[in-house]
């Protein structure tokens, strides 16, 4: 569905498309009643309480008053829409403080300053410094005589840096007056929900000459929930508006995850819910049966001689009735409340906040502690993860010569400084290239320092190192870059930017030396994007070797390469460049394969080598978790050398004698076969001894052998206890995490970058490392910590301890409904199997509500062991994941228990007051203190 | 550096509050079972409740009960093949006399009941079916919902008070004598005080009571439902098929070997379910009527705790293990199996 916007045209556009006003509002006033006891109603116990309920309305059947069902029902009702009722009237009041902020808007040829909600698609709106955008915007013009403008992104994938936009090149030098009066037509797809995405085009219409589509990108558009920084003004033609922005349409509910101990307590309630309908079937045919047999002689009953069709039913439903609180109506709550408190305690430990930063970790999703404690595999990403992701240029190789080997850090290394005095053609080109070729933006800071503002942590680490080495990067405007060097100013203009994808993998700039006027192509890339590419000429071996070389060192490498572009060459690849981008299907692939053409014939220069340091705690926190029964797997975007080298360096895999790595590679099916085929028989054979095995296997094999040989290798994973899979896209990871899931494992998976947000979201339990790549995967996991090492005591600490208490909460309400509900049975023997209720509504509910729900709520802070003692001896954690605290046996233990203490409890009652006076006040107020006393005990022998 | 100031002073407020409960860090005790805590818990468990079962037990036995079951010796001999005919006759003559002695001295007061068995009055049908609003107050007389399906005569008009309870009260009469004198029996001051004074209205009085459908005992019309202590009784329904219920007091003493002559009207028909009725006389003692129950239970749990002790001190004695012994843990026992154990 494409959208044709007419810029600055007041009428065609008018209705087309939604008014700027956001609504995050799930009810209106009208429909707040029926849609919110709708949703209630879709769940399966609330629509069994709601039946039970209702028959409760039917006096004859009903043993105790419905004001005791329908009591805590309401109030159940009431407490959730209450809460959505709040939740939904703070989301219209941000809404309209949103919508009622008022904006300069062009209308009729006049700026007008009107409210955010007024705002049309076509519009123009005119933003200044710090404004935040209030509705997807196509940018038209700015302060900046090059067509910039800067904008902070935060509110919209949680990156700090500020990043470029820039005027699409139609509306390039239009000046204050001619913005007001612009007419034209954007062609942009209908709204989606990608941020990184934008692929419309612009056409200006008479009198502006420029007849020519202008392709537009992301680049060109500032979207809503941005700040606009650094930049006087800035003006944009409103595309999407109100929910139809980007920011509106990636909001959404995320799919509730259920935890494993939900899913056992609700197989559970269904094993109750069957028994139940057993022991009704039982005693209600029982009960018609000695009312034909029995009551019927029992003349003081006056049972009629002709009864209406419904009387078989009455005692069977009766029976429902009485035994329908062996379904706890307070579970759900309880269990909400307290899984909202192990939510609070993580987001209050002391002990898991980031020390550098000071941000407290943060449990987004408060409904799945307890699945903490039963995490079977943590999937893990390397970098940013397992290291700082604070990268450091430590070693180079340039034209075969390394440097910094000695010293361990090339900056110093006096050869490399020797070379650049002496003006080696090389060395210079290879620092030319580490500093041009990147999306780094350099800003001057008030003390006329330079800052470096870069989206990629690699890049800023070789623009510092050049800097360092006298090549620096020192402005940058639209597409004039100036470098200086040794005092020397050099320009250069940027003619294009082959833009960096995870496919790709490497990104190449085209510039033009203002100097000569010579046009080359820069490139950087992982080495198998750049070595394949090298001219027919060049030995790449030096460069192998030295990525080799430096990747056992676990150091990140980069291979740079540059070649000369003639002019001509350079126009015709221009002209296919330009169509590409502007393509509205397919651009990312065409314009990568348009990207090919030119990124041949590479001169390689030499390789890059950057550090990313381990982050504090990393080993002892995998030894810890692997202790307590847990398994590794690490997916990298990263080298197999660097991977293996990282994960050996944080005790992931053991070195040779005790541990053996196993590699499955190949190109083709056939190869990756066999090497599959291999791997598993070494792996059947070694699971018996005492050994350390993993498998490595990188991006392309996992391809191929998730698509051909799945089977295979899902017994492989089973057999596996670590895993290195290197090369691997987001997708693929994503794709791990459902095969792990797949034979019921319960997987946890962390990361730090956008590019974990897929596994993220898969996985059981996701959680974000808060780190130095954005926020992106800390939003869209669960749990946000601020280091990989704070994961020990998530697990170990809260998980446990969430675990145990959910465990013993959800059992412990069954087991005090059971108890009442057994002593409700036994009596109906004793009072002819007609269905009376001991106890009346009062107690019932005093019983529910005041002795039994809310003291045990205490559980929540109980302690089984200390937290020094888990913390030490991570097994213990075994008995968690094994689900030892919540299963059929254990249930089974507690249903006995409630039957003993009910048999114990309703001998008593009956037999201490012995034929004397045996009023059923008497008995049922004894019997019910005896349960009171017995759950008080139960609960003070089991919480510790 | 100037930066990290600034930063470390602006997210300071991002750290949360400290308090001990939200560091999970209340002090707690911890009871560790180490077997000199288990042994002396129930050692004193044990030596608290075998004498309290004693004691308890030997009360019970002060108790004087003497049980006379009449159903089946008040059917005169013609009609013991059809006794359900003899009690609904309204002709025959329902009276008849049941003689016993007093085993031992019975101290005042002597508490009178009847004793039914089989009788239901735990029945749902039957133990719904009354109104306490119009026992309470006159003007609710027409609250007869819930006494279905006794709650008005054919007429519509509203039975006081309504219901199979009151409907059935039990109508059998005893009258006592020893040695040719009558004994006085008390009839107040039988049912619950609160019952009288707040339950049943003194401003409610007996109204189309027993008319159509003749159950048991009919009412004086003139006295009001709150002196009406037979009903009071009877309307606590009891919670076993087997019950005894107040009847009266005898407010003198009984001395051994006292023969005790009873004239019974046996008009209550318990005939037709196979139930059987039974004339009780028992004194009390400060635990209540006769009753072993109690005792024994608590001497029962006092020995098993007390054998359980000992049982417990001779394994500590003979096989001793040291408390918190990491080695018998499970991972500790599977790959490290310590000799000698």
């Amino acid at each position: 569905m494409k959208r044709y916007i007419y810029i600055n045209d007041d009428e065609t556009s008018q209705d087309l498309y939604c008014a700027n006003r956001l609504s995050n509002r799930k009810y209106t006033l009208m429909n707040f009643l029926p849609k919110n006891l709708w949703e209630q109603f879709s769940r399966f116990m609330n629509q069994y309480f709601l039946l039970i309920a209702c028959l409760q309305l039917w006096s004859l059947i009903t043993p105790v008053n419905p004001a005791s069902t329908w009591g805590p029902l309401i109030f159940i009702f009431a407490v959730s829409a209450t809460k959505e009722a709040w939740d939904d009237y703070n989301r219209y009041l941000s809404d309209k403080k949103a919508n009622e902020k008022e904006v300069w808007v062009v209308k009729q040829g006049i700026k007008k300053l009107i409210q955010s909600q007024d705002i049309r698609v076509g519009n123009i709106v005119w933003l200044r410094e710090n404004d935040e955008v209030p509705c997807d915007l196509v940018l038209i013009g700015t302060s900046d005589p090059q067509g910039v403008c800067y904008v902070e992104t935060a509110a919209l994938d949680g990156e700090t840096d500020l990043k470029t936009r820039l005027i699409p090149a139609a509306c390039m030098g239009m000046d204050f007056e001619l913005l007001h009066k612009i007419k034209g037509v954007i062609e942009c797809p209908g709204p989606d929900k990608d941020i990184r995405r934008f692929d419309g085009n612009l056409r200006l219409l008479p009198p502006f000459i420029d007849n020519d589509v202008c392709p537009l990108t992301i680049k060109n558009t500032i979207l809503q929930s941005c700040y606009l920084r650094n930049t006087e003004w800035a003006c944009g033609v409103a595309v999407y508006t109100g929910n139809e922005t980007k920011l509106g349409m990636t909001r959404g509910i995320p799919e509730p995850k259920l935890t494993a101990v939900d899913a056992m307590i609700d197989k559970l309630t269904g094993a109750i819910f069957v028994f139940q309908i057993v022991v009704v079937i039982v005693l209600g045919t029982a009960g018609n049966v000695w009312k034909d047999t029995e009551a019927r002689k029992q003349w003081y009953v006056l049972y009629p001689q002709e009864f209406p069709w419904y009387e078989l039913l009455v005692i069977p439903l009766r029976f429902e009735l009485l035994c329908s609180i062996m379904i706890p109506i307070s579970i759900k709550v309880s269990l909400d409340l307290v899984k909202s408190l192990y939510a609070k305690f993580i987001d209050w430990d002391y002990e898991m906040i980031d020390p550098e930063t000071d941000t407290p970790s943060h449990a987004t999703n408060t409904a799945i502690s307890e699945d903490l404690a039963q995490v079977e595999y943590i999937l893990t990403d390397k970098t940013g993860t397992l290291t700082e992701n604070r990268m450091i240029f430590r070693r180079c190789c340039i034209g075969g010569i390394f440097y910094g080997n000695e010293t361990g850090d090339a900056l110093k290394d006096v050869g490399l400084l020797n070379a650049i005095t002496s003006g080696s053609p090389d060395v210079i080109r290879f620092l030319t290239v580490m500093a041009v070729c990147n999306t780094v933006i350099p800003a001057k800071s008030k003390a006329g320092a330079i800052l470096y503002k870069a989206q990629s942590q690699d890049e800023e680490a070789l623009v510092h190192a050049a800097a360092q080495l006298h090549m620096v990067l020192v402005n940058k405007n639209a597409s004039i870059l100036e470098i200086k060097f040794n005092g020397s100013v050099l320009q250069y203009e940027i003619l294009e930017t082959l833009e960096f994808t995870s496919d790709r993998k490497r990104m190449s700039v085209v510039v033009k030396d203002c100097h000569s006027g010579n046009i080359s192509l820069l490139s950087k890339g992982a080495d198998e994007a750049i070595l394949p590419y090298a001219h027919a000429g060049q030995q790449t071996r030096t460069f192998v070797e030295a990525v080799e070389q430096y990747s056992q060192l676990g150091l990140r490498t980069l291979c740079l390469a540059w070649r000369e572009v003639e002019e001509d060459e350079y126009q015709e690849w221009s002209l296919m460049f330009k169509e590409a981008s502007s393509t509205l299907i397919d651009r990312e692939w065409r314009i990568a394969e348009v990207c090919q053409r030119l990124e041949h014939d590479l001169k390689v220069l030499g390789v890059t080598a950057i550090e990313d340091r381990l982050q504090d705690g990393v080993p002892e926190t995998i030894e810890t978790l692997r202790k307590a029964g847990i398994n590794f797997w690490m997916l990298t975007g990263d080298k197999q050398n660097t991977a293996i080298q990282i994960a050996l360096s944080c005790n992931f895999i053991s070195p040779e004698p005790k541990g053996q790595l196993l590699s499955i590679d190949g190109k083709t099916e056939d190869e990756v076969c066999r090497s599959l085929e291999r791997v598993l028989l070494t792996m059947r054979i070694t699971t018996s001894e005492p050994k350390d095995v993993a498998f490595v296997v990188d991006g392309w094999a996992l391809e191929i052998a998730l698509k051909h040989y799945r089977k295979a290798f899902t017994e492989l994973a089973i057999l596996s206890r670590t895993a290195i899979c290197c090369r691997v896209t987001p997708s693929q990871k994503a794709q791990l995490v459902e095969l792990l899931k797949s034979c019921d494992y319960r997987t946890l998976a962390i990361g730090d970058g956008g590019n974990d947000v897929r596994m993220i979201q898969k996985a059981d339990i996701g959680v974000g490392i808060s780190g130095r790549e954005g926020l992106q995967a800390a939003r869209a996991a669960d749990y946000s910590i601020g280091k990989f090492r704070f994961l020990k005591r998530l697990i170990l600490v809260h998980g446990r301890y969430s675990y145990n208490r959910t465990a013993f909460l959800s059992q412990y309400s069954f087991y005090k409904s059971l108890l009442i509900c057994f002593i409700q049975i036994f009596f109906s023997f004793i009072s002819g199997l007609s269905g009376t209720s001991l106890f009346n509504s009062v107690s019932l509910m005093a019983y529910n509500v005041f002795y039994t729900s809310i003291p045990v709520l205490v559980s929540t802070i109980d302690k089984d062991l200390s937290e020094g003692t888990v913390m030490q001896h991570p097994q213990i954690l075994f008995y968690c994941q094994a689900g030892r605290l919540l299963n059929p046996s254990t249930f089974a233990g507690w249903f006995g228990r409630s039957l003993f203490h009910a048999i114990v409890a309703f001998v008593i009652s009956i037999h201490v007051y012995a034929y004397e006076k045996s009023e059923m006040e008497e008995v049922s107020m004894v019997a019910l203190s005896g349960c009171i006393w017995l759950q008080a005990f139960v609960v003070a022998l089991e919480t510790k | 550096m100037p930066g990290s100031d600034s930063t470390a002073h602006r997210s300071k407020s991002r750290r949360p509050k400290y308090s001990q409960f939200s560091q999970q860090e209340l002090p707690a005790f911890k009871l560790i079972l180490t077997p000199g805590y288990v042994i002396s818990t129930f050692i004193v468990v044990g030596l608290i409740f075998v004498p309290i079962g004693l004691i308890s037990l030997f009360a019970s036995e002060t108790v004087v009960e003497i049980v006379d079951q009449y159903d089946n010796e008040c059917i005169p001999k013609d009609f013991r093949d059809n006794k359900v005919e003899f009690i609904k006759n309204k002709q025959t003559n329902k009276s008849c006399t049941r003689t016993f002695t007093v085993p031992k001295q019975m101290k005042s007061p002597i508490f009178i009941y009847y004793q039914l068995e089989n009788f239901y009055q735990n029945h749902r049908r039957y133990v719904k079916s009354r109104s306490d609003k119009q026992l309470q107050s006159k003007k609710n007389a027409a609250h007869i919902r819930e006494c279905k399906p006794m709650g008005e005569t054919d007429n519509k008009d509203p039975i006081i008070p309504c219901g199979l309870i009151a409907w059935s009260l039990f109508n059998d009469t005893y009258g006592f004598s020893v040695k040719g004198k009558d004994l006085k029996v008390n009839k107040r001051d039988i049912a619950w005080g609160s019952d009288k004074n707040y339950k049943f209205g003194a401003d409610v009085f007996p109204k189309n009571f027993q008319v159509g459908d003749v159950g048991g005992k009919s009412l004086n019309s003139s006295i009001p439902l709150s002196e009406q202590e037979d009903l009071i009784v009877w309307m606590r329904t009891a919670a076993l098929s087997t019950f005894r219920k107040l009847y009266g007091k005898i407010e003198d003493d009984l001395q051994a070997n006292d023969v005790i002559t009873v004239v019974v009207e046996n008009n209550y028909n318990t005939y037709d379910f196979k139930g059987t009725k039974s004339l009780v006389l028992s004194t009390t003692s400060w635990i209540g009527g006769k009753n072993d129950f109690l005792g024994v239970t608590f001497i029962t749990i006092g020995g098993i705790c007390l054998f359980l002790a000992i049982t417990f001190i001779l394994l500590y004695v003979i096989k001793p293990r040291p408390l918190g012994d990491p080695s018998y843990l499970s991972w500790n026992r599977n790959s490290t199996p310590t000799p000698g154990r």
